[in-house]
């Protein structure tokens, strides 16, 4: 049971989500915007998150659109994981969004609340990091876009009383081939270890990892590395270890030194991949 | 209090429920309609006891608030009569304590229902959601198999 109480408001337009969120907030009640709502409902219920006002972003068509428009892939940002993954305009996405919590729950959980969870995993930014969708969001100000790559330093960057409504993905990345490989402790459920997604470019590969640090990342540096010519395999696998950031997770699901250990063998199957024509199935 | 008067769909009747705006939907069911089909179990989304369809899609009824059920068709445990994957579940002895039951019951329904030529992929996808400490999944599979093999 979440043991405060809050009122439940249900806009239908972004400009009458943005003026509740701000009247909200003058009024001091902590305004909360709620998609799919699993970290309010299961941190609130851990008095680790609280809100007095609650902003359903549920009614508003904006944040429900999905599907192919002009050379955009459109999605809202309150489509759950599921309708992502049925729908599967983005097989990349579809890959990594199937393996965040379990089927059940990924009927709730949306890519806007996922890309902008508290929770440190936040995997399904990983393919619109790779392939740096643009990002709609809206607040008091309007509407703004940005590429992702400006929009996602560790976490979403979004101001105050800003919200998360569609990405947009370039039509040319929907069928680039991809790899996606989560790796946790033991057994296909839980949390994972790490999670490690890479996409075929013309300039090269890109490389997302989830679970390595307390925040999902793409590093230019890592993929220099990666993609050097003059480096034989053993090398770019070194020197991508070394351009890693930090720090490197040391908790629970694995050490750090456990998590390296991982990494390297993950970035083993990944130039594999790319070396044996993109031919491994993803796992 | 933040409350609010609401009519719920549930089990083809409208219920007619006053909630908190925090209350799940699990606790309305349970605490204020006294449909007790629904288990508690971790309360945190990851257990799957507290299984209920919406839409004719499962849902961890602790992941979701009351009042975002409104306009939707709910169908928990009470609701199913005779089944093919209750009678399923009896046949293959599917269970042991029973706890979690009523979850499974109502994601497998759900699952036999949107994929009738479900793959053994597909099957294990959907049983990941929910956990049993007793058995060892091999008995609802089989539930589940049967009942696909009667549609198919």
């Amino acid at each position: 049971m979440i043991s405060f109480d809050f009122d439940y408001l249900t806009p239908t337009t972004m400009q009458e989500a943005a003026e509740l969120f701000q009247r909200l907030d003058q009024e001091g009640k902590s305004p909360y915007y709620y998609s799919g709502g699993t970290e309010l409902i299961t941190l609130g219920r851990l008095n680790m998150a609280y809100s007095e006002a609650v902003i359903d972003l549920k009614n508003i068509p904006e944040c429900h659109a999905h599907g192919l428009s002009g050379d955009f892939l459109v999605q809202g940002s309150a489509l759950s994981l599921t309708a992502a993954e049925v729908a599967n305009f983005f097989p990349f996405l579809t890959s990594v969004a199937s393996q965040v919590a379990d089927h059940t729950a990924r009927g709730k959980i949306t890519i806007g609340g996922n890309i902008c969870a508290a929770i440190f995993y936040r995997e399904a930014v990983l393919p619109y990091l790779l392939v740096d969708s643009t990002v709609i969001i809206a607040g008091n100000k309007g509407i703004t876009a940005k590429k992702m790559s400006d929009a996602f330093k560790e976490k979403i960057q979004l101001k105050k009383g800003e919200f998360l409504v569609q990405l947009l993905t370039e039509r040319k990345w929907l069928n680039a081939p991809f790899i996606h490989i989560k790796r946790r402790q033991q057994w296909q459920t839980g949390y994972p270890l790490i999670t490690i997604a890479a996409l075929q470019a013309e300039d090269g590969l890109r490389v997302g990892l989830s679970g390595l640090c307390p925040f999902p990342f793409r590093s230019a540096a890592v993929e220099a590395a990666l993609n050097k010519k003059e480096f034989n395999r053993e090398e770019k696998i070194r020197e991508a270890l070394k351009a890693m950031p930090s720090p490197i997770l040391d908790d629970v699901e694995g050490s750090k030194e456990y998590r390296l250990f991982a990494l390297r063998n993950l970035l083993e199957e990944i130039l594999n991949w790319q070396e044996g024509g993109f031919k491994l199935e993803n796992t | 209090m933040k409350t609010h008067n609401l009519v719920l769909r549930i089990n083809g009747e409208d219920r007619q429920v006053t909630v908190r705006s925090a209350d799940t939907l699990l606790y309305t069911l349970r605490g204020r309609l006294g449909l007790t089909g629904s288990k508690p179990g971790c309360l945190n989304g990851d257990c799957g006891a507290c299984t209920v369809n919406v839409d004719g899609w499962p849902m961890k009824s602790c992941l979701m608030l009351a009042v975002e059920a409104q306009g939707k068709e709910i169908t928990t445990v009470e609701g199913l009569h005779d089944a093919p994957i209750q009678k399923a579940f009896v046949e293959h002895f599917a269970f042991q304590c029973g706890y979690c039951t009523p979850g499974f019951i109502m994601n497998c329904h759900s699952l036999v229902n949107n994929h009738p030529g479900a793959d053994d992929k597909k099957i294990k996808e959907w049983l990941e959601s929910n956990i049993c400490r007793c058995t060892g999944y091999a008995e609802i599979e089989a539930a589940v198999k049967e009942v696909l093999g009667k549609k198919s």
